[in-house]
C-alpha cells in the first residue's frame, strides 16, 4: 500500500464529518453488513458521505491498514474511527451513536 | 474454504483464555457466523479494542476466509 493511498484516505476521513467506507452505494449496498450500516445512518438522519471500496482497490486494502480493522464497512465521525457495523448496531441500540452525533455537532440530513 | 465453528471458537479461546465463546451458524452454510465473546479481560476496553482483540485472535482470517462474522463482545455481568 502506498503513502499516496494513505494520504487520500486521511483526506477523506478528515474532510467529512461522517463518512462510511462501504461495499456498494447507499442505494445499492453490495453486502449485508454495509446495508445494515446505511440503514443505521438513515435512521439517525445525519448527513454522511460514503466511499464505495469496490470502485477502488487501493482504498479497499488501504482502509484496513489505516484503521487497523480487517472488515468493511467502517464508520468515521469527525476523523475518529467508530467501528464496523456490529459496533454501530450496538451503539445505536444503546442510544450511544445518536449521542455521539449530537456531541460531535454533526448536521442533520436535509 | 469456509471455517468450522469449532475452529473459530478454539482460536478465540486460545488467544483470550477467559473468553466464553458462542458461535451461531447463521445460514447453516458454514460461512455466515455470529460470534458472541464474553471475557472479563475485556473490562475497561472500548468496543473497538475488544473487537480488535478477537480479530487478532483469528490471525488475519477475518475479512479473508471468514468473510461474514457478526461479532458481539461484552464483559460478564
Amino acid at each position: 500500500m502506498t503513502d499516496a493511498v494513505q494520504q487520500r484516505i486521511a483526506d477523506i476521513v478528515n474532510g467529512n464529518d461522517v463518512v462510511l467506507f462501504m461495499k456498494g452505494t447507499p442505494l445499492f449496498p453490495q453486502c449485508g453488513f454495509s446495508s445494515r450500516a446505511i440503514a443505521i445512518l438513515e435512521h439517525l438522519g445525519v448527513a454522511y458521505e460514503s466511499v464505495d471500496v469496490l470502485q477502488d482497490q487501493g482504498v479497499r486494502q488501504g482502509i484496513k491498514a489505516f484503521s487497523d480493522w480487517p472488515t468493511i464497512p467502517q464508520l468515521y465521525v469527525k476523523g475518529e474511527f467508530v467501528g464496523g457495523s456490529d459496533i454501530m448496531m450496538e451503539m445505536y441500540e444503546a442510544g450511544e451513536l445518536q449521542q455521539l452525533m449530537t456531541d460531535q455537532g454533526v448536521a442533520a440530513a436535509n | 474454504m469456509p471455517m468450522a465453528a469449532d475452529d473459530i471458537a478454539d482460536m478465540i479461546r486460545a488467544a483470550i483464555p477467559d473468553a466464553q465463546v458462542e458461535i451461531t451458524d447463521l445460514a447453516g452454510d458454514g460461512d455466515h457466523y455470529a460470534a458472541k465473546v464474553v471475557a472479563e479481560s475485556f473490562r475497561g476496553m472500548s468496543r473497538v479494542a475488544q473487537q480488535r482483540a478477537v480479530y487478532a485472535a483469528l490471525g488475519g482470517r477475518m475479512g479473508g476466509v471468514l468473510h461474514a462474522l457478526q461479532l458481539t463482545t461484552a464483559v460478564p455481568n
